[in-house]
Formats: C-alpha cells, sequence, structure tokens
C-alpha cells in the first residue's frame, strides 16, 4: 500500500471515527452531567433511576428519541424541516477537525505498535515520523481559526431554516432570535479572537499553541479581556443561559425547534451541546494552553507532566463546560433587545478596544 | 381591493396559552406583534369556570365551605377564613381566642406559602431556575404542616363555623417554630440569587409600571397597589379576626413596577413570619370551637367581609334570605381584577415582558374564572 493513503487516506479517516464517536459519547453524558450538577444546585438529586446513580440515563434517552414518532407538521416545508437538524448537527462536528487536542507526534509510540506487524520498519519509522499521522488532530491547517468561525456560523442557518419550515409562529419568532442574536455575537467573538492572533501571528490552532509553549505562558494572560470576551460570546453563540433566548421555554415554549420531535428534536439537542464543547475546546486551545500544563514555565510544577497532554486538554474543555452548567443554575434570562443592545453596545466596542491595545502593543515591543 | 405586495407589513397575531408554561395555569392571551413588540392583548379566560357561586346558592351555609378551597387553591386557607368569617359575622358566633390565633397563624403561612409559590414561578418565567426549586422547597415544609393539622395538604378545608375542626396535634408547635428558626436565612438565599443581580433588575425594573392613580382607578389590591405606593392593607384598615393584637409592617413600593412589586412580597413574608413568631409565644389554652349551629339560617340581610389573601383583598358578598341557603353569594377575587390591568401594561413592551407582567399580577385562574 502506498505511504500516502495511509498518511492521508486511513489514518485521518481512524482519527476522524474515533473523535465522531467520543464526541457524540461525550455529549451523551454532558447531559447527564449537566442535569446533575444542576440538581445538585438545586438540592435534588437528578436522574437516579436508570443504572447507577443515573449512569446510563442518556443511553436510555437516545434510545427513547430513536424510538419516538417522527412528526412533521402537516404545512411545513418537508425539505427544509428534514435538512435543518443535519445542517445544525454536522458543522459541530466538522470544527473538530482542526482542533488539536495533542501536541504533533503524540500519536507517535502507537503508530509503531499498529503498524509494525504489517510493513517494515524503514515505512513505520517514515510514517510515524510525519506529523500529519502522528499529530493529536485530524488535520493541521493554516487557517485552522478561519476554519473555525466560518463552518460554526453555518449552523447557525440550521436553526433558522428549522424554525422558517416549522410553519408555526412560536418557532419563527425563536429562528428571527437566534438569528440577530447568533450574527451580532459573531462580530464580537471574531474580533475577540484577533487579540491573540496578533500577540501569536499564526491561525493555526497547532501553531498557537506551540506558541504558548515557547512563550511559556498561556495567552489568557496577555489577554484576559479577549478571554472574557470569548467565553461571554460563545455562550451567547450555543444559545446557553443567560442568552437562551431562541430557546426561552417559558416564553416561547422551545422555540426554534418546537414543532421537533423524536430523532429528529435529538439532533438539535446534540447540535447544541456540541457546539458547547467547540466553543470550550477552542477557548482552551486559544487561551488556556490546549494541552499544555498549567504554568508550563514553572520548574518544581513539572511533576504535573505526568498527566499525559491528552488529558490535560480533556480536563480543562471539562472545566470550562462546567463553568457553563455553573451559570445555567445560577442566572435569570435576558430580553432580546437588552441582549442585542450587550452585543453591540458593550461586547464589541471592549473588543474592538482589545484589539486596538493589542495592536499597539505588538508594534511598540515585539 | 386590498393587494398584498412584499412591503406590506402585518402585526402577527399569537395565541399564547392556555396550554403555555408560563400563563399559570389556563389563562388564554392573544397577543397582536409588530416583531417582538405587543401592539394588543387580550386575555380570554374562563377555562377554569365550574359556577363557584351558583354552586353555593344549593348548598348550606356550612356545605359550602370546602368549595372555597377550589377558589384560589394556592391560598386555599386565606380563602375559606374569608367565608367563615363572614358567615360568622352574619349569625354573630363568638370564637375562642385559641382557634381565633390558630386561624391567623395558619392564614399568615398560607401567605408565605402563596409567595413562595409566586416567587418560585416568576422566577422560572425570568429564566432562574434555581430559585423555583429552593422555594419549593420551604413551601413543602409549609404543605407538611398544614397535612399535620388539616389532614390535607392543598384544599385544605381549614376552619369550621365557630372555630376549629381539631387542635393542634402534638410535636405541630415545634415544627412551626423550627420553620420561623430557619425561614429568614432562606429569604436571604433568595434575596441573594435575584435582589441585586444585574439581569433580575434590568428584566424587572421599569416593567409593567402602575402609577398610584391608576392603581386606585382600577380597583387593584395587594401587593400591586402597595407597589404603587397606596397605603392598603386590609389587616390594618379594618382589622379581622384578631389582627389588631399583632405588630406587623405593610411594606411599601415607590415605582410601581415589577422590581417593588418583588421586594414586597419578599417582604411580606418576613412580616408574615413576624406574625407568626408572636402567636407562638402567646398561645392561650382554651376551646377551639365555639357554639355554632347545626344548619345555620343567618337573618335577612346582606353581608360583605374581606379579608386580605395573599393577592389582596378578597371579599365575600353573601345575601341571605332567612333560609339555610346563601341566596346570592358573590367573591370579589382579587386577582380578576389585577387581570385587568395586563392590556394596559403590556402594551409597549416586549414578548419576554409579558411572562414577567403576568408573573407579577400573580393570577391565579381557579379564583379568576370560579
Amino acid at each position: 500500500m502506498a505511504e500516502w493513503i495511509i498518511v492521508y487516506g486511513i489514518i485521518p479517516f481512524a482519527k476522524v471515527a474515533v473523535i465522531v464517536l467520543v464526541l457524540s459519547g461525550a455529549v451523551a453524558y454532558m447531559t447527564l452531567l449537566e442535569r446533575k450538577v444542576i440538581a445538585h444546585i438545586q438540592v435534588r438529586l437528578g436522574p437516579m433511576r436508570v443504572g447507577w446513580h443515573g449512569l446510563l440515563q442518556p443511553i436510555a434517552d437516545g434510545l427513547k428519541f430513536i424510538l419516538k414518532e417522527d412528526i412533521v407538521p402537516a404545512r411545513s416545508d418537508k425539505l427544509l424541516f428534514t435538512l435543518a437538524p443535519a445542517i445544525s448537527l454536522i458543522p459541530a462536528f466538522v470544527v473538530f477537525a482542526v482542533i488539536p487536542f495533542g501536541p504533533p507526534g503524540m500519536m507517535e509510540g502507537l503508530l509503531r505498535w499498529v503498524l509494525a506487524p504489517f510493513m517494515d520498519t524503514a515505512a513505520v519509522e517514515s510514517i510515524a515520523t510525519q506529523s500529519a499521522a502522528s499529530g493529536g488532530f485530524v488535520t493541521d491547517i493554516n487557517i485552522a481559526l478561519l476554519f473555525v468561525l466560518s463552518i460554526s456560523s453555518v449552523g447557525i442557518l440550521g436553526v433558522i431554516l428549522g424554525g422558517w419550515a416549522s410553519n408555526s409562529k412560536y418557532p419563527l419568532l425563536g429562528a428571527l432570535r437566534s438569528s440577530a442574536q447568533m450574527i451580532s455575537y459573531e462580530v464580537a467573538l471574531g474580533f475577540s479572537v484577533i487579540g491573540v492572533l496578533l500577540v501569536t501571528q499564526s491561525l493555526s490552532l497547532v501553531q498557537i499553541v506551540e506558541n504558548q509553549r515557547e512563550a511559556e505562558v498561556w495567552y489568557i494572560f496577555y489577554q484576559p479581556l479577549a478571554f472574557v470576551l470569548f467565553f461571554i460570546c460563545g455562550m451567547a453563540e450555543t444559545n446557553r443561559l443567560p442568552f437562551d433566548l431562541p430557546e426561552a421555554e417559558t416564553e416561547l415554549v422551545g422555540g426554534f425547534h418546537t414543532e421537533y420531535s423524536g430523532f429528529r428534536f435529538s439532533l438539535f439537542f446534540i447540535a447544541e451541546y456540541a457546539a458547547m464543547v467547540t466553543v470550550c475546546a477552542v477557548a482552551v486551545t486559544l487561551f488556556l494552553g490546549g494541552w499544555l500544563r498549567p504554568f508550563p514555565n514553572v520548574e518544581w510544577l513539572s511533576f504535573l507532566d505526568l498527566i499525559p497532554p491528552l488529558l490535560w486538554f480533556v480536563i480543562k474543555v471539562f472545566l470550562l463546560l462546567y463553568v457553563f452548567i455553573w451559570i445555567r443554575g445560577t442566572l435569570p434570562r435576558y430580553r432580546f433587545d437588552q441582549l442585542m443592545s450587550y452585543g453591540w453596545k458593550v461586547f464589541l466596542p471592549l473588543a474592538l478596544a482589545n484589539v486596538i491595545v493589542t495592536a499597539g502593543v505588538v508594534l511598540v515591543f515585539m | 381591493m386590498n393587494r398584498q405586495t412584499i412591503l406590506d407589513t402585518k402585526e402577527l397575531e399569537i395565541n399564547m396559552g392556555p396550554q403555555h408554561p408560563s400563563t399559570h395555569g389556563v389563562l388564554r392571551v392573544r397577543l397582536k406583534l409588530d416583531g417582538e413588540r405587543v401592539v394588543d392583548a387580550e386575555s380570554i379566560i374562563g377555562y377554569l369556570h365550574r359556577g363557584v357561586e351558583k354552586i353555593a346558592e344549593n348548598r348550606n351555609y356550612i356545605k359550602c365551605t370546602p368549595y372555597f378551597d377550589r377558589t384560589d387553591y394556592i391560598a386555599a386557607v386565606s380563602n375559606v377564613y374569608g367565608y367563615v368569617l363572614g358567615v360568622e359575622k352574619m349569625l354573630g358566633i363568638e370564637v375562642p381566642e385559641r382557634a381565633r390565633r390558630i386561624r391567623i397563624m395558619m392564614t399568615e403561612f398560607n401567605r408565605i406559602a402563596s409567595h413562595l409559590l409566586w416567587l418560585a414561578t416568576h422566577a422560572i418565567d425570568i429564566g432562574a431556575m434555581t430559585v423555583f426549586l429552593y422555594c419549593f422547597r420551604e413551601r413543602e415544609e409549609i404543605l407538611k404542616l398544614f397535612e399535620a393539622i388539616f389532614g390535607a395538604r392543598l384544599t385544605t378545608h381549614a376552619f369550621r363555623l365557630g372555630g376549629l375542626w381539631l387542635d393542634m396535634p402534638p410535636g405541630f408547635e415545634a415544627a412551626c417554630r423550627k420553620f420561623i428558626d430557619e425561614f429568614p436565612a432562606r429569604v436571604d438565599e433568595y434575596e441573594q440569587l435575584l435582589t441585586r443581580n444585574r439581569i433580575w433588575l434590568e428584566r424587572t425594573k421599569g416593567v409593567g409600571v402602575i402609577s398610584a392613580e391608576e392603581a386606585i382607578d382600577w380597583g387593584l389590591s395587594g401587593p400591586p397597589l402597595r407597589g404603587s405606593g397606596v397605603d392598603h392593607d386590609v389587616r390594618r384598615l379594618r382589622p379581622y379576626g384578631g389582627y389588631e393584637q399583632f405588630q406587623f409592617d405593610v411594606p411599601m413600593g415607590k415605582h410601581g413596577d415589577t422590581y417593588d412589586r418583588y421586594l414586597i412580597r419578599l417582604e411580606e413574608m418576613r412580616q408574615s413570619r413576624r406574625i407568626i413568631a408572636q402567636i407562638l409565644d402567646d398561645l392561650p389554652d382554651g376551646k377551639i370551637r365555639g357554639r355554632a349551629p347545626k344548619i345555620p339560617k343567618p337573618p335577612v340581610g346582606e353581608y360583605y367581609s374581606a379579608i386580605e389573601s395573599p393577592r389582596g383583598e378578597l371579599g365575600y358578598y353573601i345575601v341571605s334570605d332567612g333560609s339555610p341557603q346563601p341566596f346570592r353569594l358573590r367573591i370579589r377575587p382579587p386577582t380578576f381584577i389585577s387581570l385587568q390591568a395586563l392590556r394596559r401594561l403590556v402594551r409597549g413592551h416586549l414578548v419576554a415582558d409579558v411572562v414577567a407582567i403576568i408573573g407579577t399580577l400573580d393570577i391565579v385562574l381557579g379564583e379568576i374564572d370560579r
């Protein structure tokens, strides 16, 4: 077999398969985690019946969704109605193609072990040392960050189309809200990222983490404001409380997915949680040093290297997700006009100011 | 003939309820929207109409008591209290002091329970999910107390003509004391989550403003009236059942907005607790029921008895023709009157404010539809 088929075909495909499976599982257990954490915030127990402390609850839920009757409203736009959940779901997963879970060369040992029985040593060596094959990521493209931003905006289309195709008033209101909200927060989100770009001078996510390793400091210390803005806008992008207006169940009875049921609904649901994971993963990569251990410059903390890079990444993402859930258990919901005015009048100017100050500092000192 | 063009704008008519999570029962509101802005709103009621007033005309005075549990089911104790007081006034029945005090105590417990339910639903309407469950935790304790003394949690049939059905069970006083000892810290906990929360302030301040004149013109009562700064509390103005013996403040607002009404209800819970504490400190022994006729036949005449229910002035207007049944019984439900303000209040606001305003009026459809 030709080497390039293995490096650019089989290995990435295997990685994609693993990511899709793991991510689906992670999303399913995100829902359980959220229910449990919120339950404990609210002095209850949460799911307790299915499995030990409700551990099998996500599986039961998934089964329930699949077995439910698939209802399509009579006067809806059938094609768009069917398409919308997929449009929402696919971008949420595609983004993970460029997110680095671990450093280049993370899989070298694994590849050697797997390939050794099939090939001679020289071939194994040449494959295992190629970063495309052995990196802790599917692919490292030089415009990865732009790719993330553009692909994740496509998910909004699913929400808009879903609300529109339902041919019902509440979903339509929800879809209008979400399109307005997501577009306005996208702008501030984009600007908050530019600060990091100015510092690191690269759009490749792998390179950004590598630069943080070389600089021996996480970018959150260079760009604290940008991190806060990115996190808040990310919350708005993923429709989480206090910005969950498109769904606002006490106002719009579910918003854009009011008319969806069964499996189609679950696709929207998974997309929402996957988007949360995406935002957290990007935030970790840009600001929290990706797979790096805390304080990479402090020598006596080197015992932390015992935890593998991949696990550090997962721990950081998990912590950010926990903050998402924590906020949901604490805050009320904004009103639509307030949300818009925050987006345009507070977050966008702050992000712009951050860009200008950062640019000035970079120009003078670097 | 009107020809529609692509540039025409049309108001979006949307139907909120009767099945909707935030209409607190079966209220139906027909909203006319311009985008998200409410142009007009029409409340349609009657989905829970059971003809309680008519039923009462066909039952004798004792037998119609339990029906009033079911008008305002959130404040069942208050509702029966108002009715029982009215009939006692008609017949001139003396109620022993112990029973009078226990009645006030239970009514105040009911006020706390009702305000807790209000806070819970109001907060979840605005998106604060956790407050909802915290409030239910405390309300549960009160319902347990109700169960211990009345034998039921919701439709309690709390009081009988002349006093109570049964005295307090053993250990009841200690349970009450435990509750009122813990309660202030709990209210502080809700306040911590909401009172100075920026989002909560922005969602409630300046929303649904009622001026004092408007509130009086519309005949509002209870927290919506006091929120506008009108000092009106039936417990103070026309004390009934022995309220004059107790110390309590009547909290009042300044701006008449949703936030002021929120503060007032929180303070009312603290004041109710204060009344309960005074009663528990000084509860005389003695009989719990005075002499009352088996089949009351009040003298011919018209009677009105009003109490301050958690939602405002709850009145029972009873006409007697000397027979064992009321000739006519009319309930003045406080939230039926509050609901009339909804249309004026929501105009020009956004959809999200509609649920906040419905919440702040604290409506109970059982009482509105009767």
